[in-house]
């Protein structure tokens, strides 16, 4: 007996069945649910006269269309898309958290920020970035519309059996880098498709050193690296973070229920499909200069010459990536002039990620020429950083401070980049028109795109704060 | 869905790796509420290049596409699989597919086979000589008019989906007797609709 993964202690926890040669069936414990995905999955309950099997454990929220300035839609498609949400919601007895009603917010921030995303659970939602909510030691992964249905109306999902990578974060992470640095180097070095096929277990004492919300930025962006779902175990700073929360027991429950955590953590002796290591004790900021999460560099390096790349494929796509993206080879990164700037998603929009940005433009001002955006990932991360005064800072900064929502993280709702545009963006794809079409992305954590919109260039943001 | 058993017809080539589902159908065509009429936005972006593989007559009426590594990778969005059905295309032949998009393809009766890349270079070289192969996903195995056949692994439970156009949650419901017993023996954690929030 070699023990066994965290991954495989809850995927066997969740078996409704198991047969050779057939899918798992595997129960899902928190299904989330949101306007874009949704529609045609209650449409199909609808004509097969099928209803929602388990509304208890289904909840619904408003994010990726909804406008983050005040006033009324005025997009009629989605409106229509929203009006159909709250519809479906009531018809089927399922809970909208409504744009408005204080616990709207990011679907991937309002679960775990509820206390619904909880170790050992699995969780669904019709999104890819479903990935965030394995930083409580949950199974948690993105699904398609069809998958949607068959979740709504039988509580439960067909499953292949994934294989296991664990992605070990050796060393201590140096002073002014955070999360997102981390996880943009382990997907340049896994690649964008080498976690194919697998759950990634982020393990090693850089994670342990992080908060949940730093956790939720490295498991939100496994999708980027190919795979189904990340997670990492839970201790004590995840129990500290749900403590209290909504959907958590309390009192002697609590205690009993945290114990039961405890034992969700890989045994020693258990194998992994593949292990990669991490060395983050020399990290650097890291900037995206191309098409996909994948194409990234330290920011004191200079973009990439397609010639220097072996393999034909992937010396092509360098080429498309920096015509579509206008730069020429050798061009150092902290030479790249930008346009725009975007501190939001469900990547990078929680206190944390507000405060590390506030501290960096505070008593400065936003470049000539560059326009800068704060979307809050939930209107409780709203209130929040406006009860710390982060707003006022932003403001004075030159930031416009909106509302909650997924914004211009995929550009469903008028904030849309125009042709042309570059942005520095804590979001957490730089795929082509993925921000409008046209435009051009860069990722960076919320630090270097606070520093970028001070500077109006990359910068290296350890510059800015002592 | 529509069953799908064999398909023969011309193949059309997108030959590059990662493409993702942004591309295949991009965020502005979304809002829809429908689940049919996606084909006319597919690939967006991508078509407005001249020399992009679609606006090529010979592709237009293709059932088979052949594409690069890691195809559909990204958003969830089941739309790329829609828009790809819709457009006309029933079998897609790559190395590698994104998880989420491999698994909305079979639910929307798009065949996604992968095969190791020697493969696909043997087919495309056979097309020279024929633009046509049939991909009998019965028999697992993909042939072209000159006598070129190469097998290829398909799961069983999607191939059983696919050939006979199954409705999947049709099937899980027949076993609502197991989920029943899973949930008499697990207490659930909470209740989403009586929390106070």
């Amino acid at each position: 007996m070699n023990g066994s993964t965290l991954f495989r202690k809850i995927w066997d926890a969740h078996l409704v069945a198991e047969e050779d040669g057939v899918p798992s069936l595997l129960y899902v414990d928190l299904h989330l649910v949101h306007e874009v995905t949704s529609p045609q999955a209650f449409e199909s309950l609808r004509l097969n006269g099928r209803g929602v099997r388990r509304p208890d454990l289904t909840i619904a929220t408003m994010d990726h269309n909804v406008p983050t300035v005040d006033g009324p839609i005025t997009d009629d498609l989605a409106r229509a898309q929203l009006d159909a949400l709250a519809v479906n919601c009531d018809e089927f007895g399922v809970r909208l958290l409504a744009t408005g009603s204080g616990r709207e917010g990011i679907v991937h921030v309002i679960g775990p920020e509820l206390g619904l995303t909880q170790p050992g659970m699995t969780v669904v939602c019709g999104d890819s970035h479903t990935s965030t909510h394995g930083a409580f030691g949950a199974l948690a992964f993105g699904i398609g519309t069809t998958e949607v249905e068959h979740v709504l109306a039988t509580q439960t999902l067909p499953q292949a059996l994934p294989k296991t990578m664990r992605v070990t974060f050796e060393g201590e992470l140096p002073f002014g880098l955070s999360a997102k640095d981390m996880v943009l180097a382990a997907i340049g070095q896994i690649g964008v498709s080498g976690g194919q096929g697998h759950v990634i277990e982020y393990a090693g004492p850089a994670i342990e050193a992080l908060s949940m919300e730093g956790r939720m930025t490295i498991c939100n962006m496994s999708i980027e690296a190919g795979a189904r779902a990340g997670m990492i175990a839970p201790d004590e700073v995840t129990f500290a973070y749900l403590e209290g929360r909504p959907g958590v027991p309390s009192g002697a429950a609590w205690e009993q229920t945290v114990e039961q955590w405890r034992a969700l953590r890989t045994d020693d002796g258990a194998t992994f499909d593949r292990e990669v290591v991490v060395d983050v004790s020399a990290l650097k900021p890291q900037v995206t200069w191309g098409t996909n999460p994948g194409m990234v560099a330290p920011v004191d390096a200079v973009v990439p010459d397609p010639a220097d790349f072996a393999d034909p494929d992937q010396r092509e796509a360098v080429q498309r990536a920096l015509t579509y993206m206008d730069l020429a080879p050798g061009t150092p990164l902290v030479d790249i002039r930008i346009d725009k700037v975007f501190i939001g998603s469900c990547t990078n929009a929680r206190i944390e990620d507000l405060r590390v940005a506030a501290k960096v433009v505070s008593g400065k001002h936003v470049a000539d020429g560059v326009k800068a955006i704060v979307v809050p990932g939930s209107a409780q991360v709203k209130r929040q950083a406006e009860a710390e005064g982060l707003d006022e800072i932003f403001e004075a900064a030159g930031f416009e401070w909106r509302r909650a929502g997924c914004s211009m993280c995929l550009g469903m709702n008028p904030d849309v980049l125009g042709p042309g545009d570059r942005c520095a963006s804590t979001s957490n794809r730089n795929f082509e028109g993925r921000q409008g079409a046209g435009s051009r992305t860069h990722l960076v954590s919320p630090a270097m795109a606070a520093a970028a919109a001070v500077a109006g260039h990359f910068a290296d943001t350890r510059e800015l704060v002592s | 869905m529509k069953a799908l058993r064999s398909v023969t017809g011309k193949v059309a080539v997108l030959d590059r790796a990662d493409v993702d589902t942004d591309q295949i159908i991009p965020k502005q065509f979304l809002k829809r509420i429908e689940r049919s009429g996606y084909g006319q936005f597919l690939f967006y972006d991508w078509v407005r290049d001249p020399a992009f593989f679609l606006n090529d007559p010979e592709n237009r009426d293709a059932p088979i596409l052949i594409a690069g590594r890691n195809f559909g990778c990204g958003s969830s969005r089941e739309h790329a699989a829609w828009a790809l059905e819709d457009f006309g295309f029933r079998v897609v032949l790559a190395p590698s597919f994104g998880d989420i998009f491999w698994q909305n393809a079979v639910n929307t009766g798009l065949a996604p086979i992968a095969l190791a890349p020697e493969a696909i270079a043997k087919l495309r070289d056979a097309l020279v000589g024929g633009n046509e192969l049939t991909v009998d996903l019965e028999q697992l195995r993909i042939t072209h008019p000159s006598g070129l056949a190469i097998g290829f692994d398909f799961d069983a439970h999607a191939q059983e989906t696919l050939v006979h156009g199954l409705d999947d949650v049709a099937r899980t419901l027949h076993r609502a007797d197991e989920i029943t017993a899973f949930e008499a023996a697990h207490t659930t954690r909470f209740d989403a609709r009586a929390l106070t929030l």
